[in-house]
């Protein structure tokens, strides 16, 4: 393949509750110029750069833009920036590069999500005129789909437990996770309800973060990196827009998009998935047609880890590093955006 | 058949905190203490104020912490006589960039004390502090500049900033 784009160095901040001391700029500083230092690039190697984040979650107006105030932005450069994850500014630059003239590209993502009521801040994605006044809160929605896959007979909350448990155990071994350790299925089923049946180990940690990547084309990849996380194939789908005509017990966006990428093609060693709530993995997991011999977040995943907004980049991350040194060599990568996995993005990594 | 609803309140409030991050912190603490201060960058050696947590050149923190003067060249302005929502202050007022001595980076604020037509580009001014019991980690903590009297500042001296 002529137009084979690959993920050659990535850098992360660990993920924590609370970030006091890092505005916009400082957050950005550091993990950018790690990211673009590990393979001997600064900025000016940079042929597109592009950034995932939402002015919502800092509440206030061009947050993303003070964001690049962490660049080097002079003589100018080519940049752009999506007010989603930044799993979809990686894929605006993979787009970017197919077009040949470029053959680097920085992406980056940041999350603080410290800083308002998140999961009142969730329900201003939703329509302005008859769900929003309703108040539904990123919990209630997350709700409203776990009770469906549980009336659908499609999974128990012992199984939604079993989820948390795993990703937490997985995340001992990630020094950026933020909730990590061994807990207890039975406890965890004692916990009280937040909104039925969602209890609180069900919920993604509240992260602040920012995460880095840096993509190259051809032979550049070989050059910049041993053992490139070569993109075989990157697809985003999208449903409706109103909860009440998706059926919220499969999630068609993200078979499609699995399906256009051919998740099941070969092997598949790792999946990281980005599923917020602990229920939405069987979704997701159902959707990408995955077998029990794949590995699901070893990192631990959203439950472990989440600066929203770069959860998903942080999933190419965390994938990313295990086909880098070797421990993987073909890593599904999957992304969500908007509420109650509206919009799904699937990619296949793989190693030379 | 009743009115059709033509219209709906749905109103929105978030809380938020915010955190200013370190660099900025410096800078307002010292206008609490009457400075102000900015970051020179190693590489240009050019001084932003307030401190950055990258220059735009270098990308390094600008880390050597400064004082400029609380005086410079108001390098352009407007004088606001609209009024808009949200508004503090009743027009009409004046605001303008400076460009305080031993900056490189225009600041904003009200400019006062002088006639509104008779502000011009290239105007030396000097910060008006509040008395100090009001001083407070805010530019507040200046009510206004205000003209020095000295002589014009010539255009080529300030032409970068603008």
């Amino acid at each position: 393949m002529t137009q084979s784009i690959a993920i050659v160095s990535v850098a992360q901040l660990p993920s924590i509750r609370r970030n006091q001391t890092q505005d916009e700029p400082e957050l950005v500083q550091p993990v950018v110029t790690e990211a673009m230092s590990k393979v001997g690039l600064t900025q000016r190697d940079i042929g597109f750069t592009c950034s995932g984040s939402s002015d919502y979650l800092v509440g206030r107006p061009f947050s993303f833009v003070a964001a690049v105030d962490g660049l080097v932005t002079w003589p100018p450069i080519r940049e752009s920036h999506v007010e989603m994850d930044g799993a979809w500014a990686l894929f605006e630059a993979y787009i970017r590069l197919l077009h040949g003239d470029i053959d680097t590209a920085l992406v980056f993502a940041f999350g603080k999500s410290s800083l308002g009521p998140i999961p009142d801040v969730m329900n201003v994605q939703n329509d302005p005129y008859y769900v929003q006044p309703l108040n539904l809160d990123s919990i209630s929605s997350a709700a409203l789909q776990a009770r469906a896959m549980i009336d659908a007979g499609k999974a128990t909350e012992r199984d939604f437990a079993e989820i948390a448990v795993r990703n937490r155990r997985n995340a001992k071994g990630n020094p950026n996770a933020q909730v990590k350790g061994d807990f207890d299925v039975e406890a965890i089923l004692r916990e009280p309800s937040i909104s039925s049946p969602i209890r609180r180990s069900f919920c993604p940690p509240l992260s602040d973060s920012c995460v880095a990547v840096v993509l190259a084309r051809g032979d550049r990849a070989k050059q910049l990196c041993k053992r490139p996380a070569f993109i075989r194939g990157i697809d985003h789908r999208i449903e409706p827009y109103s909860l009440g005509v998706r059926d919220l017990t499969t999630s068609v966006s993200t078979r499609l998009a699995a399906e256009k990428v051919g998740v099941n093609a070969k092997k598949n060693d790792i999946a990281e998935i980005h599923a917020p709530f602990a229920h939405q993995e069987i979704l997701i997991k159902e959707a990408l047609g995955l077998d029990a011999s794949v590995d699901i977040n070893p990192s631990g995943g959203a439950l472990a880890a989440n600066p929203i907004m770069a959860t998903g980049l942080l999933r190419f991350i965390e994938a990313s590093t295990r086909i880098h040194d070797g421990s993987a060599n073909r890593a599904i990568v999957h992304a969500t955006s908007g509420t109650t996995l509206q919009q799904n993005l699937v990619a296949v990594l793989e190693g030379e | 058949m009743s009115e059709p609803i033509t219209r709906i309140k749905t109103p929105v409030r978030l809380e938020y905190k915010m955190y200013p991050g370190t660099h900025y912190s410096m800078y307002l603490r010292a206008l609490a203490e009457g400075r102000i201060i900015g970051g020179r960058c190693s590489q240009t050696r050019k001084v932003y104020v307030p401190p950055r947590g990258a220059s735009p050149i270098s990308g390094l923190p600008t880390d050597e912490i400064v004082s400029v003067k609380d005086e410079g060249v108001l390098t352009t302005f407007c004088v606001i006589r609209i009024a808009f929502p949200g508004q503090k202050m009743t027009p009409p007022y004046c605001f303008g960039a400076i460009v305080l001595d031993g900056a490189d980076l225009p600041i904003y604020h009200l400019i006062g004390n002088i006639p509104y037509e008779e502000v011009r580009m290239g105007m030396r001014v000097r910060a008006k502090w509040k008395p100090q019991d009001q001083w407070g980690p805010s530019l507040e903590s200046i009510e206004f500049f205000e003209p020095t009297g000295d002589a014009d500042a010539a255009f080529e001296s300030y032409s970068e900033h603008l």
